[in-house]
């Protein structure tokens, strides 16, 4: 079953596609990769789906219902919850209280959002860490707190912003095994963004990919590693570089 | 006939007010524009520059317009150093509330406004110049005219000055090295800092330009206006005011706000009554914020891009 | 003893007027009790939701002015302002923020500027409402004792401070910090930022213009020049918050009384009395330069400052 389509989705800014016609759909737990080079239209696709930008043209759907329409709260409220590329902690809160404030969506007392804010510290491994204060964080756990904030609005759906980035082999193992655990504990399904192709290949059950805000191939990964125009979109870029 | 002759002469009165504003406003945008903080002692540093004006007419005879080239450079330099020594190192210290850079402004006007009362009184000044109430009329040039309008010769005179001003400042931003980088700082500070530019004297620069030219609006208004110690947040209203009307820091939007703002008001005077033209200026600031957020500049770029 | 702290000062503060003090000084502690309800209110909205508000004294103004306007136009007690106020700050706080709520940042800061600006010319102007310059006076004040009045706007500081207690530890406090640390990252995760927005702009507003209306009732004089000003109320209560601390349950309380010591003592010294602005000027730039976060948010700071000091003296 498909829980998000977005169909023909085409975003401009100024002059400017980010996004042309791009179509492709999120099944029900799964895990589908976002890929393409710099400046392919990525964040600007998330940006769209989470509904900080209405598309130019073009819609997308949750579950059949139309949502791009509706604002970046209302799409949080149906269960599609969003990390951001650079992380962006509530600074100066400790990293329980950023937790509970996202929790507080669903929760109806602030011993409920606290007792769901523990619970999703626990699952990504913070739960040390819930008195510090997040500037304070490293890259990494910052990371895993953004996941966490995401997961404590309880969604169906996750969209994940780079969650890769910057990390060192052993942290990168970690967060492998938190993303794989969202889906198989907590059957969540997720959209990822990521540049780390090794990560990529290995967790996602499907890829799209983009360049220049077009879709340019969507496959299984094995069938894409070996795609002659991902190649060449990659390749390019970096002859570019 | 003569509904026809009062609402010329109000339009006049209120370009040639608008020419003056959007000097005022130039300032500000370009401040605006290049470190992204408004300025809420524009006003003050205007009033500064009027007392320099003012003083140096009364005790040395000097013509206010001459003033210009001392009161300008004089105001320059302070510019500089409020940027260097109060706002540079502000960006650094870290705090709850966000704007700091701003409410350190308010608080120099503070201090400029409370020791101008200090040092020279509350007392309305002005300078009487032998030609303030010259005027060319209509009926001089046209004997037959139907209506009679005029023409005020300081107030023409601050005008043309205040264009000429504006000519050398566009040409200075778009000719000049310096001014280039000044752009450059302005569209994108990051971007800017790459490409070598120096970031912190670009925004060292641009705070003097700012206070140098708010300053030769200061001495283009004192023959034509009165002078108090407290005329400093008028003035830093207005400056706000064009700026979002004209879209937060354009420099072609300060000039078409400016303009605005001035027959604005001068029909409110006109009209409904002299003191609600300060409610006038923010009745159309609030209606640029609700209907224009981006301002006339986002206008001219629209054009612009064909759409 | 920390926890208990408010509740001490609270039953201390009961006792005053049991101790006799002079008129002048229940007048200064009266002052202290309102700007400390003053600041308490910006608190929520400039310090715990981080949108920075230069135009309070449209809030303090407007509820002055409600009181005054039912005693001077209907002839009734200038004390129904404070329930009247309640009434009409909301909707001013509605409108306002509706017309500012959608702006971030420095924008925000100068529309709610010049919203303050448009009330007092506002006031200024409708002279058959408001009788404009002339000032709205109450000729039979309530109590000429000043000890109802301190009871009075010491019941409004403890309600004040018990509500941003309680709204603070709740979802509604976890929503004003999430908007002031990042307002995108707040929104997508749930939280209706606007909405969330106004509500804080509305608390802020109604408990502003209590005082307002206490004002009015207490000092029974009021013109559009003494309860607009953008400096001697706007920006003070800025400095009242920043002083003392902001998104500090204690800091406006510290820096209303720091704030009003101070400008009484400004103003009673001789020469420098005149310049009390420059002198507040100056202060606030320090403030921003050295302690941002105010004395209860850079204490820690401040020993430090005075250590050193020690060490090199000793």
């Amino acid at each position: 079953m498909n829980l998000i389509e977005v169909k023909n989705v085409s975003k401009r800014f100024g002059g400017l596609a980010a996004l042309s016609e791009v179509t492709f759909e999120l099944k029900q737990k799964e895990i589908l990769g976002l890929i393409g080079p710099n400046g392919a239209g990525k964040t600007t696709m998330f940006n769209v789906i989470n509904g900080f930008y209405p598309p130019s043209s073009g819609e997308v759907h949750l579950r059949g219902r139309k949502i791009s329409n509706r604002k970046p709260h209302q799409v949080c409220k149906l269960g599609v919850a969003r990390t951001f590329q650079v992380v962006r902690p509530l600074q100066r809160m400790s990293v329980l209280d950023n937790v509970i404030a996202s929790a507080f969506m669903r929760a109806a007392t602030k011993a409920q959002a606290e007792e769901v804010a523990l619970e999703v510290l626990k699952f990504s491994n913070l739960h040390d860490d819930r008195e510090t204060i997040s500037k304070g964080l490293p890259l990494g756990k910052r990371k895993r707190l953004e996941i966490a904030r995401a997961l404590a609005t309880l969604p169906e759906i996750i969209l994940l912003d780079e969650s890769f980035a910057g990390l060192n082999p052993t942290e990168i193992n970690e967060q492998i095994e938190i993303v794989n655990k969202i889906r198989s504990e907590r059957g969540i399904t997720i959209l990822i963004i990521e540049h780390h192709m090794k990560v990529i290949m290995s967790i996602s059950d499907r890829i799209v990919v983009l360049n220049y805000g077009r879709k340019i191939a969507e496959g299984i990964p094995s069938e894409i590693g070996r795609s002659p125009t991902v190649i060449e979109a990659y390749l390019g870029e970096e002859h570019r570089a | 006939m003569a509904q026809l002759e009062l609402f010329l002469q109000t339009l006049i009165s209120g370009f040639l007010l608008g020419g003056l504003y959007a000097l005022i406003a130039l300032g500000m945008a370009l401040i605006m524009g290049v470190m992204r903080i408004i300025n809420l002692a524009h006003g003050d540093i205007m009033m500064m520059a009027m007392y320099i004006a003012f003083w140096l007419f009364t005790l040395f005879g000097i013509d206010p317009y001459v003033s210009v080239f001392i009161a300008a450079p004089a105001l320059f330099l302070f510019g500089m150093g409020v940027q260097k020594y109060l706002l540079t190192p502000v960006m650094k210290v870290e705090s709850i509330l966000p704007h700091n850079q701003v409410i350190l402004t308010v608080g120099l006007a503070m201090v400029l406004s409370n020791l101008a009362t200090v040092l020279f009184t509350g007392n309305y000044r002005s300078t009487p110049v032998n030609y303030a109430s010259n005027a060319w009329y209509l009926t001089d040039i046209w004997k037959g005219s139907p209506i009679e309008l005029s023409l005020s010769m300081p107030w023409t005179l601050s005008f043309v000055i205040a264009i000429v001003i504006t000519i050398a400042l566009w040409l200075f931003l778009s000719k000049t090295d310096i001014g280039k980088s000044i752009r450059a700082t302005s569209q994108d500070p990051d971007a800017a800092l790459i490409l070598g530019v120096n970031v912190n004297r670009m925004r060292m620069l641009t705070f003097g330009i700012g206070c140098a030219l708010v300053a030769c609006a200061g001495c283009l208004f004192i023959p034509i206006y009165y002078l108090y110690p407290s005329l400093g947040k008028q003035f830093t209203n207005v400056g706000f005011v064009i700026t979002v009307i004209g879209g937060m820091g354009s420099t072609n939007g300060a000039v078409i706000g400016g303009l605005i703002l001035g027959i604005f008001e001068s029909m409110t005077a006109t009209y409904i009554g002299m003191g609600w033209a300060p409610v006038g200026r923010f009745a159309i600031f609030v209606a640029a914020l609700v209907f224009l957020p981006g301002g006339v500049a986002s206008i001219i770029r629209r054009r612009k891009l064909g759409k | 003893m920390k926890k208990y702290l408010p509740l001490i000062i609270f039953t201390v503060l009961l006792a005053v007027p049991f101790i006799g003090f002079s008129t002048y000084i229940m007048h200064i502690l009266i002052l202290v009790l309102m700007w400390s309800v003053i600041g308490m209110a910006w608190n929520i909205l400039g310090g715990y939701t981080g949108q920075v508000s230069f135009g309070h004294a449209a809030f303090f103004g407007v509820g002055a002015y409600t009181a005054g306007i039912l005693y001077q136009h209907l002839g009734i007690s200038a004390w129904w302002g404070l329930p009247a106020s309640i009434v009409v700050l909301t909707a001013l706080s509605l409108v306002i923020g509706y017309i500012c709520l959608r702006l971030r940042g420095a924008y925000f800061a100068l529309a709610t500027l010049a919203l303050g600006e448009i009330c007092r010319v506002t006031a200024e102007n409708l002279v058959d409402f408001t009788r404009g310059n002339l000032g709205i006076l109450i000729k039979e004040r309530t109590w000429v004792d000043k000890t109802w009045y301190f009871y009075i706007i010491l019941f409004i500081a403890a309600v004040t401070y018990s509500i941003i207690k309680i709204v603070m530890e709740s979802k509604l406090g976890y929503y004003f910090v999430a908007i002031r640390e990042d307002q995108d990252a707040a929104e997508s995760l749930g939280i209706d930022t606007t909405f969330y927005k106004t509500i804080s702009l509305c608390l802020s507003g109604i408990l502003t213009g209590t005082a307002g209306a206490f004002y009015m009732n207490y000092m029974g004089y009021i013109d559009p020049g003494v309860v607009f000003p953008l400096y001697d109320i706007s920006i003070v209560t800025v400095m009242v918050v920043m002083v003392g601390g902001a998104a500090t349950y204690g800091g406006p309380v510290i820096g209303a009384v720091i704030m009003v010591f101070l400008a009484e003592v400004i103003r009673s010294l001789p020469h420098i009395g005149a310049a009390h602005q420059t002198i507040f000027g100056i202060i606030l730039i320090f403030i921003i330069m050295f302690l941002p976060n105010g004395i209860a948010g850079d204490y820690l700071k401040l020993f430090k400052i005075f250590r050193k000091h020690n060490r090199a003296s000793s």
